[in-house]
């Protein structure tokens, strides 16, 4: 059963990020990575991180892809011409991201064997220790997290203000 | 009851991230770079979560929090840069955006 869901979403997952890649609008870009996004939340769900599952579906594929689209449809990007040495481009691309993903499975396969035991969280306690961990030893890693949003927030306002000069 | 070894979520992970590599380096429009960007995030919690179930240690579930917090921090401002971009000189095509003093 984990085997047969897995397999299937992994292939959705793969095949949008490749449509993501590969489509000439951006509109059509994003959608393909929100379908990534919830493939992925359902991966996520299957290695026993329920929250973080939920998390993606209302942060990644909520919050952020709805910020994704907003600018988009506020823009509206031409879709984007491939030029001439499109193929170029795609080749020295192509070339050290083989290479880096030959390394991985290289590494991964021969050393990996299935001896995890499963659902790390135990059963319905997820995220009660996830909040003992996040709000007792990485209390200031999460205070620290929280001046960044502060930051970005400033930041973005302080980008999109239009100064008429 | 077959278990999926950790070594296909890694080696998914691994996939997914250099779709991201190659999406970012081959594309020109600014916002399909950032959403390249986000799918290689993406694919480093996959990563992380892989190495959670294996281990059997939860960290690394708060690793994936703060990298969620930071990408949409990120987003927020990249996003905001890209209205700037727009803004300033007509235009989403990181290849005519190649002067520091414009």
């Amino acid at each position: 059963m984990e085997q047969i869901v897995f397999y299937v979403f992994a292939a959705v997952a793969v095949g949008s990020a490749l449509l993501v890649v590969l489509q000439q609008r951006a509109v059509y870009s994003a959608f393909s990575l929100i379908v990534c996004f919830g493939a992925l939340a359902v991966l996520y769900f299957q290695l026993g991180a329920a929250l973080v599952a939920a998390l993606q579906v209302i942060v990644y594929a909520g919050a952020i892809m709805v910020l994704f689209l907003f600018v988009i449809m506020l823009l509206d990007p031409q879709s984007e011409r491939f030029g001439p040495d499109r193929f170029k481009k795609t080749a020295l691309a192509a070339l050290p991201a083989a290479a880096f993903l030959g390394f991985v499975l290289l590494r991964v396969f021969p050393a990996w064997s299935p001896r995890g035991s499963g659902d790390p969280l135990g059963s319905g306690e997820g995220p009660k220790r996830i909040a003992h961990i996040l709000f007792q030893d990485y209390l200031l890693p999460f205070e620290v997290t929280s001046i960044l949003i502060l930051v970005a927030i400033l930041g973005a306002v302080v980008l999109v203000k239009h100064r008429p000069d | 009851m077959g278990m999926v070894p950790a070594s296909h979520y890694l080696a998914l992970g691994a996939v997914l991230f250099v779709i991201g590599v190659a999406g970012f380096v081959v594309r020109r429009n600014v916002i399909t770079m950032f959403m390249s960007v986000e799918l290689m995030l993406n694919a480093v919690n996959l990563t992380f979560l892989a190495y959670a179930r294996t281990l059997n240690q939860v960290d690394a579930h708060i690793f994936v929090f703060f990298v969620m917090t930071v990408a949409a921090a990120e987003a927020a401002v990249g996003l905001a840069l890209i209205l700037g971009l727009d803004r300033h000189s007509q235009t989403l095509d990181i290849d005519s955006v190649n002067k520091l003093q414009g």
